[in-house]
């Protein structure tokens, strides 16, 4: 299977990608490792005249603490992520979940960046820049916007970013007294999430202060399920707890349902996994 | 377009099309075809090379995005001797078929550059993007560990 015919274009900056961007419009898409582009090229479903690389960009490509926050450039592949002593250090959900990602060729390739605005149903990040109340950064030719993870995903393959902008970065706020953890029900060859659990909680003295649970997988739109963040929070964290507030979970939301699962199971599985990744923690 | 990559340790320029893959290019344009196409779709990891030390699926990339970059391939893994990997699936009857060898190798090569002494569940966890069709696991597993000892 090959691409249809393109013409492959290289930014060397932002501005320059930007740039292309506006010149090419709805006839050009970004590449940045390409491992939900190309094969969907191969396969036909997409065609574009013009593929701008922004793999390249030496801006997109760090992974900083600033001020409080941790800072993902749009470019930073899984496998950056899954050796990033930083983030094992700060945010340590973040390589757990990526060395769960496809396989090593993959994570060598694909961005979060990439994953992020490619928002498929049942990739992994969107429930934890959820969980982790992450701040996507947009830039456009107008310059710079925040968006709040909750604000940018829109749905099935949609986000908040607009015709002619790029995703330029994620950022986490850090806290003290957290711990995170993700947990997935995979489908066993291609790994994508069929339910995958985040969760963020803050526990002082063994009380759950602040608790964030999101969901990848389950509904055709990443969630957070507040009521089981309402379940736990202010309480004692303890198994009692964890139960009762497990057995809450994707009450009341729309769940997919395919041939890997039901709606039925994947809402069964939606509890169990909220259950397995709140024990981890405990 | 113009492309300049350095293939296994030779600098190679080629006028290809925008939308040539990387595996094709290895295979058509330079004559290398020890990297095999196996699923075309990125899950069974025949087509694995090494770009810059990394192991990729040369079925997902493009000719394109290597420009400039270092490629190597199962005929550079070494000069004319056998490489300890090469060595350890010979020995430890780590191919049947052979398909998926070349793969099985370059993804090994990427894991011992990292991870000197892997145990058996991290060789099987690095493996996890290569699929073996006649089921040569064990096999397979143990080739990777000879290498292991083999280069220490």
């Amino acid at each position: 299977m090959i691409p249809s015919n393109l013409t492959y274009k290289r930014a060397s900056s932002i501005d320059d990608a930007l740039a292309l961007l506006k010149e090419y419009g709805d006839d050009a898409r970004l590449l940045a490792g390409g491992h939900s582009l190309i094969p969907a090229l191969k396969l036909r479903l997409n065609e574009y005249d013009y593929l701008i690389d922004i793999s390249k960009i030496p801006e997109l490509k760090s992974i900083s603490e600033e001020q409080g926050h941790i800072v993902i450039g749009a470019g930073v592949t899984h496998g950056e992520i899954v050796n990033s002593s930083l983030l094992k250090d700060k945010l340590s959900f973040f390589p757990e979940a990526a060395d769960l990602i496809g396989d090593v060729q993959v994570r060598n390739m694909g961005t979060i960046g990439g994953s992020v605005v490619h928002a498929d149903p049942a990739a992994d990040w969107p429930a934890l820049l959820l969980a982790a109340e992450a701040v996507i950064t947009i830039k456009g030719e107008s310059g710079s916007r925040d968006v709040s993870a909750e604000d940018f995903f829109l749905g099935l393959f949609q986000t908040a970013v607009e015709d002619g902008e790029m995703l330029t970065s994620i950022k986490i706020p850090i806290s003290a007294n957290t711990k995170s953890k993700y947990q997935k029900f995979m489908q066993p060859a291609s790994r994508f999430a069929i339910v995958g659990c985040a969760a963020l909680l803050t526990i002082e003295n063994g009380t759950c202060s602040k608790a964030r649970i999101a969901y990848a997988g389950v509904s055709a739109k990443p969630f957070r399920d507040k009521k089981v963040e309402a379940a736990l929070e202010g309480k004692a964290f303890n198994a009692d707890q964890i139960a009762s507030a497990a057995s809450l979970a994707a009450e009341g939301v729309s769940i997919m349902s395919d041939h890997f699962a039901s709606e039925a199971y994947r809402l069964q599985m939606t509890k169990v996994f909220t259950k397995r990744t709140l024990e981890a923690i405990l | 377009m113009k492309v300049s990559v350095n293939v296994n340790g030779r600098q190679v320029d080629r006028d290809i099309e925008d939308r040539t893959l990387l595996v094709h290019f290895l295979r058509e344009d330079l004559n290398l075809t020890g990297t095999h196409v196996g699923c075309d779709t990125s899950g069974c990891g025949a087509c694995t090379v090494l770009l810059n030390g990394n192991a990729v699926k040369s079925c997902t990339l493009l000719a394109a995005q290597v420009d400039g970059e270092k490629i190597t391939t199962i005929e550079g893994l070494s000069n004319g001797e056998l490489h300890p990997l090469q060595e350890g699936f010979k020995e430890e009857h780590g191919l049947q078929c052979g398909f998926c060898t070349p793969g099985m190798i370059m993804t090994s090569a990427d894991l011992l550059s990292r991870n000197k002494q892997p145990n058996e569940q991290e060789i099987r966890e690095a493996l996890e993007g290569n699929f073996c069709r006649c089921t040569g696991y064990h096999n397979i597993v143990r080739a990777v560990k000879y290498a292991a000892e083999k280069m220490t």
